[in-house]
């Protein structure tokens, strides 16, 4: 094995390391996150460590086949961001308009969804 | 508040179409086909909805979900038909060879996957989002 090979797979090594460090963190603040938009966040960062991890396992294998999983992934990963987005605009304004009209939401600050 | 969602829409929903087209017709000899070609452009139009209305993504499709349906899961049916002329079985698919280029009655089955795909999710997610419209 060349000396490029070697630090090629170290360097593999270290990113699937690192990879998964990230996951963890994320899955972290999925299940702690204290409210719904840092949940969303954190789905959306477990997208782009899926697409990492697709990538460097694409590198380690040598199947190219994986970085078009990897570019499908991207181009819809975004979608279920934005629709959790419009979900969480949507409910804010129903809470402005219960709030207007008087009445008082049942807020429970320990269940959000 | 939401231009810069309308405007990256327009942008990825083309993206989006080009890649399911490319599935569609790599589907031949490579991953892909015809089902996952159809549920990418399927998700262009839903971002097309969610970011510029539901009319709009209407509009683009020109045609109703439904007709879509019903004329692809058509195209699939007649795909199937050259079969019974030559070996007397059902989608047994008729090819041709030009230059390194194959083809086949089998695309045309894909292609009619693709609308029955497109159709019916758009189907499901257009009525979806007039849902949350309201």
């Amino acid at each position: 094995m060349s000396g490029s090979e070697t630090f090629l797979g170290g360097a593999v090594t270290v990113a699937l390391g690192l990879l998964c460090l990230s996951f963890l963190v994320t899955v972290y603040r999925v299940v702690r996150g204290p409210t719904l938009p840092d949940r969303i966040v954190a789905l959306d960062m477990l997208v782009a460590v899926a697409l990492g991890f697709i990538a460097v396992i694409g590198i380690r294998t040598g199947i190219t086949l994986y970085i078009d999983v990897a570019i499908a992934l991207g181009l819809v990963g975004f979608l279920a961001t934005v629709a959790f987005a419009r979900f969480v605009l949507s409910r804010g304004s129903y809470r402005e308009k219960n709030a207007a009209e008087g009445e008082t939401a049942p807020s429970n600050p320990e269940v959000k969804l | 508040m939401q231009i810069i969602f309308a405007t990256m829409s327009r942008l990825f929903f083309v993206l989006m179409i080009g890649v399911s087209l490319f599935m569609l017709f790599r589907g031949h000899n490579e991953p892909g086909g015809g089902f996952i070609g159809g549920l990418i452009a399927a998700l262009g139009f839903a971002l097309l909805a969610m970011a510029r209305g539901v009319e709009t993504a209407r509009r683009a499709l020109v045609v109703h979900p439904v007709a879509l349906m019903g004329s692809g899961l058509l195209l699939a049916f007649v795909s199937g038909l050259p079969g019974l002329l030559s070996d007397r079985s059902f989608l047994t698919h008729w090819w041709t060879e030009i230059g390194s280029t194959h083809l086949g009655t089998a695309t045309t089955f894909d292609i009619g996957v693709y609308c029955v795909v497109v159709g019916g999710v758009l189907c499901l997610v257009f009525r979806l989002y007039e849902g949350i419209e309201q």
